[in-house]
């Protein structure tokens, strides 16, 4: 009962935030100096098309109104129609999210991959050179743009060594790991550094614990050690460092599907500011921020599940 | 007090002398950059375009001819006036309305909480476009938009600090001594709640810069005669398989700039006696 009542709970949380976060999208639109439809139009428009395009988004009735029709479309997945593009915006997002998607979960892996091995070096020889040079690549790989490193890998891996392809999607899962492998690295550089840094300190934190001298007593390998006790326990910070950065990794990767020219959520958005198509610009933000809590929910029923007493708090 | 500072330095980390002093050849790179190039960054020079590097042109030339490495000299201006700023304004009002919220707590501390929920289920490059879309590209319109958003990371920060500096014994000897609450604020509490956010803003200066630079790459943000170092890999981008230095070259300047922010913020964890890592 308690971990229904938790879960009901930690959903509930959400209901005033989703509210600030609909009221944002929303006003997003209303907030433009001067007149939005006449800006969308970029000044081509007749009168008439301005009154017509006008009534169509709902922008002729009273402001309330026009809130709540946003949001009751919103919660029946309605968003409104592209100006631009003449197709509705969940549709043109809806195409767009599951690439997006397999991106994002896609750098994680990546990231974790190249985290694990490195993190466990450096706490295991924790202040010796091998730990002091694994966190120099760290503070350079924090350092790097993702926008230049995806461009440097694009021409080396995509151009100049014709080993991965430097845009697009494919069409099957195998396809889709191989067109995704270079935007997938370039976001992972970013991330590795933050998850060493935690899973390094967490590992350094647990190995003092007493349980892990317990097990050391009773002659365990330390081999043994490192990967049934510590890096179990040293799991909660990963997924918390992922949770976290959950905004930065999806802001790190619009600039990156920007790059390899990729079908997803982040380059639609750079494509809808540059045509100021508000309606496509509103249905994002109201996705993106969704995405985040939702993975924020996630990663907060994964604690509990890796741990029990988070239910006692 | 040559002997105070010899004392202080000899406190430093290596991080921290290291990071400060490669900062500080930057920062004085920048500042006499006309005395470190012949060229201009903006004068075009048509019968010299894409050269390769040379002696001429360290960092060769671009596709109108002006000089890369010049350019590259006088984007150390834009790109740390603007990492500058968009850290430490924010910063400052980050940290009063964190550590008075966490202080006062009350109606004023539920309110400032509720508004950083929203704002962190946005991710922050995101809610920054689309105030971009709102108000138009520009520097100006970055200006804004961080000083609008950037400010709740502080708050956070500061906010959960003073909760546990509220409670501690010197505070309760303060207020015991009838001390106004903004002597007790400002004088005993602050300078304890304030080495957390020291520490983070070093890592925030470097995701600011890449932040400019990324939304000047994406052509939101500073616009296009101006030696910024995103927009410069921007326009390198198109002639990267016949001209690699263009775009390659400015990147460098970024990766070397953020090291030494990296540095000085994991030096001065060290030196503050916080725990966590800088870019943590």
């Amino acid at each position: 009962m308690a971990i229904l009542e938790y879960i009901v709970g930690r959903i509930l949380q959400m209901v005033p935030v989703l509210f600030g976060v609909s009221l944002v999208a929303f006003l997003c639109i209303h907030l433009v100096p001067g007149d939005p439809v006449q800006i969308m139009m970029h000044g081509r428009a007749t009168p008439e098309v301005l009154a017509t395009v006008r009534a169509e988004l709902g922008l002729d009735q009273p402001l309330p109104e026009q809130y709540l029709r946003f949001i009751g479309g919103a919660i029946v997945g309605d968003l409104g129609k592209s100006i631009i593009q003449k197709a509705p915006v969940n549709e043109i997002i809806g195409e767009r999210l599951g690439p997006s998607l397999f991106l994002l979960v896609y750098s994680a892996v990546l990231a974790v991959l190249f985290a694990l091995p490195l993190a466990v070096v450096a706490a295991l020889r924790a202040e010796r050179l091998i730990d002091h040079s694994i966190r120099i690549l760290g503070v350079v790989g924090f350092a790097m743009p993702p926008f230049w490193i995806g461009l440097l890998l694009m021409v080396l891996f995509g151009l100049v060594l014709n080993w991965f392809p430097i845009s697009g999607y494919g069409d099957s899962f195998v396809e889709h790991l191989w067109h995704l492998f270079l935007p997938s690295v370039t976001i992972a550089v970013f991330l590795a550094p933050l998850l060493v840094q935690s899973l390094r300190s967490a590992m350094l934190d647990v190995m003092t614990a007493d349980y892990i001298e317990v097990a050391r007593a009773k002659g365990l390998s330390r081999r043994r050690i490192v990967v049934k006790h510590v890096l179990r326990n040293a799991a909660i910070p990963v997924v918390t460092v992922l949770a976290v950065n959950i905004g930065w990794l999806l802001g790190g990767a619009v600039i990156v599907e920007y790059v390899f020219a990729f079908p997803g959520l982040g380059s639609l958005l750079v494509r809808a500011v540059g045509f100021r198509d508000y309606p496509v610009i509103q249905g994002l933000t109201l996705v993106f921020a969704v995405i985040v809590m939702i993975i924020n929910l996630l990663a907060d029923l994964s604690y509990m599940a890796i741990d029990r007493r988070v239910l006692r708090r | 007090m040559t002997a105070a500072v010899r004392a202080e330095l000899a406190r430093w980390p290596a991080s921290l002398k290291v990071g400060s002093a490669s900062f500080a050849l930057i920062v004085l790179t920048g500042l006499f950059a006309p005395w470190l190039t012949a060229y201009d960054p903006y004068t075009q020079d048509l019968a010299n375009f894409l050269q390769p590097p040379s002696w001429q042109h360290p960092f060769g030339t671009d596709q109108v001819g002006r000089d890369v490495f010049t350019r590259v000299l006088y984007g150390i201006r834009i790109d740390l006036q603007i990492g500058f700023l968009t850290t430490y304004v924010p910063m400052s009002y980050g940290l009063l309305l964190g550590a008075l919220a966490g202080y006062l707590g009350g109606w004023f501390d539920t309110v400032l909480m509720r508004l950083l929920d929203v704002a962190v289920a946005f991710p922050f490059l995101v809610l920054i476009i689309v105030i971009i879309a709102i108000l138009g590209p520009g520097v100006h319109t970055i200006y804004i938009a961080v000083f609008i958003l950037a400010w709740t990371m502080y708050a956070r920060l500061a906010r959960s600090e003073m909760l546990v500096e509220r409670g501690k014994d010197y505070v309760l000897a303060a207020r015991t001594l009838g001390y106004p609450t903004s002597r007790v604020i400002f004088r005993h509490a602050m300078p304890n709640v304030i080495n957390s956010s020291i520490v983070f803003s070093m890592a925030d200066f470097v995701l600011n810069i890449l932040l400019v630079s990324g939304l000047s790459f994406l052509g939101l943000g500073v616009e296009a005669p101006l030696p910024e170092w995103g927009a410069m890999i921007a326009e390198g981008r198109d002639f990267i398989f016949d001209a690699w230095w263009i775009a390659t070259l400015p990147g460098l300047a970024i990766v070397l700039t953020g090291v030494s922010l990296s540095l000085i913020g994991d030096g001065l964890a060290h030196r503050l006696g916080q725990r966590q890592r800088s870019f943590l």
